[in-house]
């Protein structure tokens, strides 16, 4: 049985799911004996087919189209591709880019699709792992098809590595022009603002715990307290409350402080892609269970609104009134 | 110009809950608006005080229940509401993306608009694939987390920007008819006003089944089957401090003048 993974690509640099990719198909591949295919659609082909070919890596296909991602371009590439490689499993990264094109091209092959896998398997049949419910629960769903297109949560297995002389093939994928509609125009980077929190030792960072925006004060005392940096999970930036360069995460910053507090952050996925680097990571959540405690080395399972106000007199400040 | 907002009235998990075979026992869930739904129905209601003549409808999957969570758009300004629901829907638990492109695509050929919006994904099963799915279904354009709309109603092209990860926005040009996916954060979403919620009670919720749309049961045939649900094992090994939150408190005081972070 055959694999094909997609790999991405951004401004010129190949992302780490392309890799993981690599490793993950191996992984499919290797359950039925059969060869991985990877693909790379658009910018410096040639360059990024050296570099994709990985351990495990068979074939490595080039489609030399476009510098960025388009998906008009992408759905008609890898469907084309698709018809020609015939694999069993059509692996994509569950990338912003990924589900902007992955969904197409399962609905245009009539492929069932199985999104943001976390652990995958082929024993007979194919059964991907996947989380709901924001992390409360896992399932595991069977495919009962032949074919099937999964979406692969980027951070969730090593990349390949080494060399391994995979074959290169250029593809020639026929695009239709008149199909492609939409264009991108151009890049626009976010935040920006006069702190840079990837640079702090110290965040402390609140989430949705904090209730209210007038609640932040509490954190905010606290911080300076700690001549700490604040930031923030993505529901206080979506609300408002602080500007976008607060924001740690997988669409804001990745941060790697020596400490990092999360007060009333649960967790999600997302944000734990920007922080999981930290040297130590504090929690501050009244859930036990919350997926922060799974990452935490020091934990407080208590209400922020008792803890956060102890903490600040601990160290001779006075916290405000909110 | 026609605006169709694909709503969805998702399940919510208490902290503490059970499992009951194969789903999580009815008792800990609370039922809600999606989140990121709640800003593509602010994003629909914005472009319809912008120009004349725009109608906004929504479209939800859904049993009776889901009829207040079609109301709370209802009061913040959708103009209509559409509900599909169906026997043959009953028991399926989570639809799979194809059942509900399939659907939605039904009912965005009975109602031809000009723009789809959705949001990115449910709070609850997190597939993130439905908007993008069914616009390949009904040959629209699209485009995938978008957090930033410019659209002049009378206009062609949607310009947006797309969320990437690690603070970058992609800024695309998207013709219409589209279907855009909406990230939270695009728009402020507002709170239903009283007089809103009291329109809400007036305006049309039209129930329709499989049948009125012209499809039939097999639209819920899948090959994706749920086998197992269960609580993921923790994997903390977190030091907990414990007692009272001053005491707490204390030991974590301890712990970051130990590291440093503060002195004295």
């Amino acid at each position: 049985m055959t694999v094909l993974a997609i790999a991405e690509h951004r401004r010129g640099e190949l992302r780490d799911v392309s890799f993981e990719l690599a490793t993950v198909g191996r992984e499919l591949a290797d359950a039925t004996d059969g060869d991985l295919h990877l693909a790379v659609i658009g910018g410096e082909v040639a360059e990024f087919a050296d570099r994709l070919d990985r351990e495990g890596v068979d074939v490595v296909h080039t489609v030399d189209e476009g510098e960025e991602f388009n998906h008009d371009v992408y759905v008609q590439a890898v469907t084309a591709l698709y018809d020609e490689v015939e694999p069993d499993t059509l692996l994509m990264p569950n990338s912003v880019n990924g589900l902007d094109y992955a969904p197409a091209v399962a609905n245009r092959l009539s492929l069932p699709l199985v999104t943001d896998a976390i652990d995958i398997e082929r024993d007979g049949v194919l059964s991907v792992t996947r989380e709901k419910y924001g992390s409360k629960v896992e399932t595991v769903v069977e495919v009962d098809a032949d074919r099937a297109a999964v979406t692969v949560r980027p951070g969730e297995w090593p990349p390949a590595e080494g060399t391994n002389g995979a074959e290169i093939r250029a593809f020639d994928a026929e695009i239709d022009e008149s199909a492609v509609r939409s264009t991108v125009t151009g890049f626009q980077e976010v935040g920006g603002g006069d702190v840079d929190i990837s640079e702090a030792d110290v965040l402390v960072s609140v989430g949705r715990g904090i209730e209210e925006e007038e609640n932040i004060a509490l954190v905010e005392a606290l911080a300076d307290t700690l001549d700490a940096t604040l930031s923030s999970s993505r529901p206080i930036v979506d609300n408002g409350w602080l500007p976008k360069n607060r924001q740690v995460g997988q669409s804001g910053k990745v941060v790697t402080p020596d400490v990092y507090i999360a007060i009333g952050i649960s967790g999600a996925v997302q944000h734990v892609a920007g922080m999981k680097g930290a040297e130590t990571i504090v929690a501050i959540n009244t859930d036990p269970n919350a997926p922060i405690y799974d990452l935490a080395d020091y934990g407080i399972v208590d209400d922020l609104f008792d803890v956060v106000p102890a903490l600040i007199e601990a160290f001779g400040g006075e916290p405000p009134e909110i | 110009m026609k605006i169709l907002i694909a709503v969805t009235e998702v399940a919510e998990v208490e902290d503490d809950f059970e499992i009951d075979g194969l789903a999580v026992a009815e008792q800990y869930l609370d039922y809600d608006l999606n989140e990121w739904d709640d800003y593509a129905i602010e994003a629909g209601v914005q472009l319809q005080e912008a120009g004349e003549d725009v109608e906004v409808v929504s479209v939800t999957i859904g049993p009776e229940r889901s009829e207040e969570t079609i109301r709370m758009g209802l009061a913040k300004g959708v103009d209509r509401a559409i509900r599909v629901w169906d026997d043959a829907l009953e028991g399926e638990g989570q639809l799979g993306v194809e059942t509900k492109a399939d659907i939605l695509a039904a009912v965005a050929e009975d109602e031809d608009p000009d723009l789809v919006l959705a949001g990115v994904q449910s709070n609850d099963d997190a597939f993130g694939a439905t908007g993008v799915s069914l616009a390949d279904e009904i040959g629209f354009e699209w485009a995938a987390v978008v957090n930033d709309l410019d659209l002049d109603p009378g206009g062609s092209v949607a310009s947006v920007h797309r969320e990437l990860e690690g603070g970058v926005e992609e800024l695309t040009d998207v013709e219409l008819p589209a279907v855009l996916t909406i990230q939270t954060g695009i728009n402020e979403p507002r709170y239903a006003s009283l007089r809103g919620i009291r329109q809400a009670q007036s305006k049309e919720i039209a129930p329709k089944d499989l049948a009125d749309i012209g499809l039939d049961a097999s639209v819920t045939e899948s090959p994706i089957t749920l086998t197992q649900l269960y609580e993921p094992e923790t994997e903390s090994d977190a030091t907990v401090f414990e007692g009272s939150p001053d005491e707490e408190a204390d030991q974590l005081a301890e712990l970051l003048r130990d590291k440093g972070v503060v002195e004295g």
